[in-house]
């Protein structure tokens, strides 16, 4: 008996010393005491799950676009300000009829030494476009002339809309007037790749090392799939005084409550959004603690309707269904993460006004007007004809949360019978994409901070994600003629009035538009959240 | 002896084939497919995709090839994280899964026998009370409830180990302790009982009377007889740490043991832009096929 547990506690023992070796035994604890004066430029946050792809034509993910948006750098960068700013290019020109773009490059290199060429974007962007290297954000690129063309093999790469005519000049073609392609350009599908590189090693992103090179403020030094990701500072950067943090440690760790504990023990400098999420239990804690920070970003919860199927083919049973909803209290009760209660399809990042929307929140009375037109119009004597309204979600305690209430305020207000349905994700949005549902709840967030990015889904009866099957030709027609205005005023203008039509018409019911919710060090400072909710660390520190 | 070797080793293959074979046809069945998003992929690149993880062949095809690569150690490439394939997940976390396992299953047999045995030759005194109390909640106690309790405990308030994460031998202590709570509880359970009914025996009274020592006798002669009975519980134990480690794995975030096993392998990533989190959802089952 004894030998066998001396066997086993050797055994363990030489384990021990094994993983104790791999893991380098790092201690962070280091200098605590040195004072004030000068606080340790780390920042240590958890990133939640491993990285789709460190690609950035394959990325296609928010954590991955976390992780590029700090190591590498386009052809603009949003600023702090949260509109683009040049970046990669020192310059630019635009043709007369906004389909030509000429940007100048800065001398700028890469972290290896390597100068950053024209050729280096043209290389990545045709690179994510050719169809045997399966990128799934591919279509970011559709706006460069050919570029869908390419994609889908019916033209050569050849003929798409990017040349790199010297070294430092690029010239890009667009399909067609594109007002918000310099938001685009700082988009990761549109970040340059080192061409030398990656013509040499294929698999060059697969892992950091010596061929993981990069262009932006921090590079990747290290990669332990699903464990951690280290960054440090670039010292290759063009902007490179702007760049205070010297490190970045990303952890992947899937439990949010865990990232919590390890943010009050100090061990983490934020916990949350954009990086990750707070539990939604803790929420309402950390704001009585007063170390809560909300900020909106560009997203919307909200129930879409199938225009085809009775008594949802009726504009004002829609609207009676819409009006007779609490926002405010599913906001206050349910997801309690200082969410903004929504009567308008653009988040107010982007139309400031639409913090108020098209009409008020729980407007019962109008709503039973609207009911009883409804009714007389399709025929229904009262309301117990009306066929029972299915909601449908997919599989989630706060989704389900949400429909209840949602049923209640329905029966409670208009006296409306519904029934709830639940589905797996893959089941519930395939049975929306083919317009098998009555109502059905959705989330949609932006790419980049254009109205449009909220609009265009509906433009097309069947394109790929409008799933209420609604379609109105003044919508269109404002949505084609959006994208040849090339005053921003009146574009803008152009797509108020498209909105305007949309919440007239209602094919959806918007709930609430989306927050970030986080806690972070008190002393840190200049982290940059995008109206996307997109972050950046260039311009970070402790102070 | 041979002869039952090679049966139990043809048995497992048959059983390994017959799991193979309904997880294979279970995802078949599931709805939707890999790429499966709320941003529609444009038809042309989903076909692409099809085409490079053979998801646009028969389905006979496709479940011959699987078996020939699951024969031949190849799992394929992930769905969930590009430009890595299923051995590389495994490679990455089996390691970490071995040697938690091992320090789980050392502590649960080291302390249930000590516990045990205390408890057995003291027995109805406040030893036995208490060490048996100790190994009801144990027993009762899911490893994950046990795991964030030991992370309140023994990371948050006492500060003593890091509360997640993994890197040095520190690391390992708590996740190890969450996991062999469960076991170790049976084993001292077991051992008491069997050590009652062995100190019970005619020949222990004779070893008595011969005038030995309470620790010869209890070593020497009734130990060694109750852990006969003790050893079963290998078994048992140790596939206790596989469903203990899925939990684990969300509450320390021990980056890399069993779950990208069974997520990449039998429920092919649901992943897109917002679909991520729904992933998860997915995968309990399909572990627990394979668990």
């Amino acid at each position: 008996m004894k030998k066998r547990f001396a066997l086993l506690l050797t055994l363990l023992l030489a384990l021990g010393m094994v993983l104790s070796a791999c893991g380098g035994g790092k201690n962070s604890a280091g200098d605590k005491g040195s004072g004030k004066e000068k606080p340790k430029q780390e920042f240590r946050v958890n990133i939640k799950t491993e990285p789709f792809s460190l690609h950035p034509g394959l990325a296609n993910d928010t954590t991955s676009g976390t992780v590029l948006r700090n190591t590498f750098e386009g052809l603009t960068r949003i600023g702090m300000d949260g509109k683009p700013e040049l970046a990669m290019a020192e310059d630019y020109e635009v043709s007369e009829d906004g389909t030509v773009y000429t940007f100048k490059l800065r001398d700028a290199k890469w972290s290896n030494g390597d100068p950053v060429t024209a050729h280096d974007f043209e290389y990545a962007w045709k690179w994510a476009l050719d169809p045997k290297n399966e990128s799934q954000y591919a279509y970011q690129l559709y706006y460069l002339k050919n570029g869908e063309a390419a994609n889908t093999g019916k033209a050569s790469l050849d003929s798409v809309g990017v040349k790199a005519q010297d070294d430092k000049t690029l010239v890009v073609t667009l399909e067609q007037p594109t007002p918000y392609f310099l938001e685009l350009t700082a988009f990761y599908t549109y970040l340059p790749i080192n061409s030398k590189i990656a013509q040499k090693n294929p698999d060059w992103y697969k892992n950091a090392g010596e061929d993981y090179v990069s262009n932006g403020p921090f590079k990747m030094v290290t990669w332990e799939h699903r464990n951690k990701i280290e960054l440090v500072k670039n010292d290759q950067y063009w902007d490179k005084d702007n760049v205070k943090l010297e490190k970045i440690t990303m952890h992947m760790i899937e439990d949010v409550n865990t990232e919590l504990s390890m943010f009050k023990k100090g061990e983490l400098d934020w916990a949350g959004a954009p990086f990750s999420a707070l539990p939604t239990d803790s929420i309402e804690q950390l704001e009585k603690e007063g170390i809560l920070n909300i900020k909106p970003i560009a997203g919307v919860y909200w129930y879409k309707f199938n225009t085809e199927v009775k008594p949802l083919n009726n504009v004002k049973i829609r609207k009676a269904l819409a009006y007779a909803i609490d926002r405010e209290a599913i906001v206050k009760n349910i997801t309690k993460a200082g969410q903004i209660p929504a009567m308008a399809a653009v988040p107010p990042s982007m139309f400031p006004e639409n913090e108020k929307g098209y009409f008020k929140d729980n407007d019962v009375e109008t709503a039973k007007k609207l009911l009883e037109e409804g009714l007389k119009e399709l025929g229904y004597k009262d309301v117990s004809e009306l066929p029972v309204i299915k909601i449908a979600y997919n599989t989630d305690e706060a989704h389900q949360k949400i429909a209840q209430a949602i049923q209640d305020m329905w029966k409670k207000n208009l006296g409306i019978k519904t029934e709830l349905e639940n589905e797996e994700w893959a089941v519930y949005i395939e049975k929306l994409h083919r317009g098998d549902y009555m109502v059905g709840r959705m989330g949609w967030l932006g790419d980049f901070n254009d109205p449009i990015n909220f609009l265009e889904l509906f433009r097309d009866k069947n394109g790929g994600n409008n799933d209420t099957r609604w379609e109105n030709p003044q919508f269109k027609q404002l949505l084609i003629q959006s994208q040849k205005e090339r005053d921003p005023e009146k574009r803008l203008e152009l797509l108020k009035q498209a909105e305007k039509i949309f919440m007239d018409e209602m094919p959806v019911a918007p709930i609430y538009f989306y927050t970030n919710a986080w806690v972070q060090k008190d002393n840190l400072k200049d982290v940059a959240i995008s109206g996307l909710g997109d972050v950046q660390l260039k311009w970070a520190y402790f102070e | 002896m041979l002869k039952y070797i090679l049966r139990r080793l043809a048995s497992i293959l048959l059983t390994l084939f017959v799991i193979v074979t309904i997880t294979f046809f279970l995802m078949r069945i599931a709805p939707g497919n890999p790429f499966t998003s709320e941003k529609r992929l444009p038809p042309e690149i989903e076909a692409n995709l099809n085409a490079h993880y053979g998801l646009d062949q028969p389905w006979y095809k496709q479940y011959a090839q699987y078996l020939v690569k699951v024969a031949t150690w190849d799992f394929g490439p992930s769905f969930k994280y590009k430009g890595q394939t299923v051995n590389d997940l495994i490679a990455d976390g089996f390691p970490v899964s071995l040697y938690l396992g091992l320090e789980a299953l050392f502590i649960a047999v080291f302390f249930g026998i000590l516990l045990g045995v205390f408890a057995a030759v003291r027995q109805n005194s406040w030893i036995d009370y208490s060490s048996m109390s100790l190994a009801v909640i144990g027993i009762s106690v899911p490893s994950f409830i046990m795991a964030a309790v030991l992370q309140y405990i023994f990371a948050i308030k006492l500060q003593w180990f890091p509360i997640a994460t993994w890197g040095s031998f520190k690391h390992t202590i708590l996740p190890a302790l969450a996991l062999a709570m469960m076991p170790l509880a049976y084993i001292a359970r077991l051992t008491r009982s069997t050590m009652l009914e062995v100190l019970n025996n005619d020949y222990i009274k004779t070893a008595k009377s011969k005038g030995f020592s309470e620790r010869v006798i209890v070593y020497r002669h009734a130990l060694r007889n109750s852990l006969s009975s003790g050893h079963l519980l290998f078994g048992p134990a140790d596939r206790q740490h596989h469903y203990g480690k899925l939990c684990h794995r969300k509450n320390f975030r021990h980056p890399r043991s069993w779950r990208p096993l069974c997520a990449e392998h039998y429920q092919p990533g649901l992943y897109g832009h917002h679909g991520r989190d729904h992933f998860l959802q997915h995968h309990p089952l399909a572990c627990r096929i394979v668990g």
